[in-house]
């Protein structure tokens, strides 16, 4: 029997017009979604090498470890940096345990009723709130309210708010990553909620809770706002170069963030430089820390499988 | 008096998913040491009954259960049963292997360790469970040289036989076993069937399966349900050779899916 329709053997698979077509199509639209995805490289590697450009002549050892002088715009950034150390260790002492510990009961204790419903909604919404609302919460609740004065330690708690919607999501999403099938297992050996936590539910979701974490470090250093309200001078002289220059719970401090808006916008008679330098330093301070959340994230789903 | 001892005893049992009604006054005698098939039809509840077993069902909020069960006597309804201590009794291995992402010891005495006091826990005690489980699932040989492996790369079929090897420590009185074999190979398959040949008699099982050859071979006793109801309890050769119900000759034969 032969097929009336189907002209010859030869000419069978071969391709037809609206194949011919559909190829054209698909590689236009391949070369059109590569350059978009190019397209987001570039602006950061202009950005990168034109503030470290400009920067140079600024960078040095000297500028790294000696204290401003003069107003901020002579020396180098030294107590700044300390600065933002305090800062950021201390507003994630406080924000990576409250936001884990909450995130790890909303996601493995609590059943759905109107109390777990409300901290959703307040979770998602503290999480879209600026940055700049933030500030003046914690001028009016740390500084003011509770007694703290502009200190180290209101700038930080000020931050931690801001992180701690963030932190929670994020750890929530790595605790749901890990198989209910794991969990099924371990109730039904009779393993209470904290021992299937503990033993399985942790071990298997600290990569994602920790990059979580660690991409709040750049966030906290770079944040402007919140700590020009509530602890961060645009200047302050201090003596010596150690890494204890600030009384956290008294002390006014420098900051990286605050320090660069000062000398890019406030102070005159600064060298050009200077800015791009401070600009070059926080930007390393940012992408080191992104760098080695996603080391240790690979590194510890290397010794994961399932 | 038959001598007959029943591991298992649901009277009047009821289930409700929200509002919907899973299970419709099920009353069903398990007898011990035997291994007991489930079958029936897609969504008529078997894994509903099987889950209700070792009340896991409850982890849903919106489930409701009403009735009794009554396990070695006891009714495990009774506000003073503990699910942890009744788990501890009523094990339960699933569709998929489900080994714990930790190394195959660990695994096998998880249960000891959830259940234990840290100092009650010898590394003779544990070594020597670790050895009997094993044994017993037939994986010692295969793995006594790798027991530090991670489970999660083993084979499903050892897979399978670890998910039950980890509850033998904790000396099950009921072993739950909701389609054992359909993730795995006819030669996965037919070993987890002559494991359960090997277990039984120390333990009830309850096993649910969608293959009828498979629950000729390997069952006791068959329960056969459609729509949530329990329609016929039988010994096996009596229900695949003259079923006393038309619904049950009809599903044997193959007319529902
Ligand atoms: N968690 C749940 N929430 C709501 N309804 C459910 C839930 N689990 C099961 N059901 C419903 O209950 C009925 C019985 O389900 P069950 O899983 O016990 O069936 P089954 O006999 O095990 O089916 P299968 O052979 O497909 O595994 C089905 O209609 C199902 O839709
Ligand atoms: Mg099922």
């Amino acid at each position: 029997m032969t097929v009336a329709s189907n002209p010859s053997p030869r000419t069978q698979f071969a391709e037809t017009r609206l194949v011919r077509k559909k190829h054209r199509s698909e590689l236009i639209a391949k070369c059109f979604f590569g350059v978009m995805a190019a397209a987001m490289v570039i602006p950061l590697i202009l950005i990168v090498v034109h503030v470290v450009k400009q920067g140079m002549p600024s960078l040095s050892w000297e500028f790294l470890t000696t204290n401003p002088r003069l107003g901020g715009i002579r020396g180098g950034i030294w107590s700044a940096i300390v600065g933002t150390l305090y800062i950021v260790t201390i507003s994630l002492c406080v924000s990576a345990p409250i936001g884990v510990l909450s995130a790890v009961y909303l996601n493995e204790y609590a059943k759905e009723n109107w109390f777990t419903r409300i901290v959703h909604l307040a979770v998602v919404n503290l999480a879209g709130v600026p940055s700049i609302v933030h500030g003046l919460f914690g001028l009016g609740a740390f500084v003011y309210a509770a007694g703290m004065g502009k200190s180290i330690l209101s700038a930080s708690l000020t931050l931690s708010i801001m992180t701690l919607p963030v932190i929670i999501a994020s750890t929530k999403e790595a605790l749901a990553s890990v198989p209910v099938s794991f969990r099924e297992a371990c109730w039904n050996v009779g393993a209470t909620r904290w021992q299937t936590i503990r033993r399985i539910v942790l071990p298997n979701s600290i990569s994602g809770i920790l990059t979580g974490v660690i991409l709040q470090v750049s966030r906290t250093a770079g944040e402007t706002a919140p700590v020009m309200l509530t602890g961060v001078a645009t200047f302050k002289a201090v003596e010596g170069t150690g890494l204890f220059l600030y009384n956290p719970f008294t002390d006014q401090s420098m900051a990286l963030s605050m320090h660069l808006y000062y000398i890019a916008t406030q102070a005159n008679n600064a060298p050009p430089s200077l800015p791009y330098a401070i600009a070059t330093v926080l930007l390393s301070v940012v992408l080191l820390v992104n760098a080695s959340a996603i080391g240790l994230r690979a590194y510890l789903r290397s010794r994961k499988k399932w | 008096m038959s001598g007959v001892q029943y591991s298992i005893t649901a009277r009047d049992l009821c289930l409700w998913y929200g509002k919907f009604q899973a299970l419709k006054n099920v009353d069903v005698k398990i007898q011990h040491g035997l291994i007991t098939g489930l079958i029936g039809p897609s969504g008529c509840g078997k894994t509903t009954l099987l889950r209700c077993f070792n009340r896991v069902n409850e982890r849903y909020g919106y489930v409701t259960t009403t009735g009794e069960i009554k396990i070695l006597n006891k009714n495990i309804y009774d506000p003073d049963v503990s699910l942890i201590e009744l788990r501890k009794s009523v094990g339960m291995v699933f569709q998929r292997p489900n080994p714990l992402p930790i190394s195959v010891y660990e695994n096998v005495v998880f249960g000891l360790r959830v259940h234990k006091e840290r100092a009650a826990l010898k590394k003779s005690t544990l070594n020597q469970a670790v050895e009997e489980a094993l044994t017993e699932v037939g994986l010692w040989k295969d793995l006594k040289d790798r027991l530090q492996t991670k489970a999660t790369g083993l084979q499903l079929e050892q897979q399978q036989k670890l998910c039950i090897a980890r509850l033998l420590p904790l000396k099950p009185e009921v072993i739950l076993m909701d389609e054992p074999c359909s993730a795995l190979d006819v030669e996965g398959a037919r070993a987890i069937e002559e494991l359960m040949f090997e277990l039984k008699g120390r333990y009830t099982m309850v096993i649910v399966t969608h293959n009828m050859a498979q629950a000729r071979r390997v069952s006791d006793e068959c329960i056969f349900m459609l729509l949530g109801e329990l329609i016929e309890h039988a010994r096996t050769e009596d229900m695949f050779l003259t079923p006393a119900n038309p619904k049950t000759a009809e599903y044997i034969e193959g007319r529902y899916g």
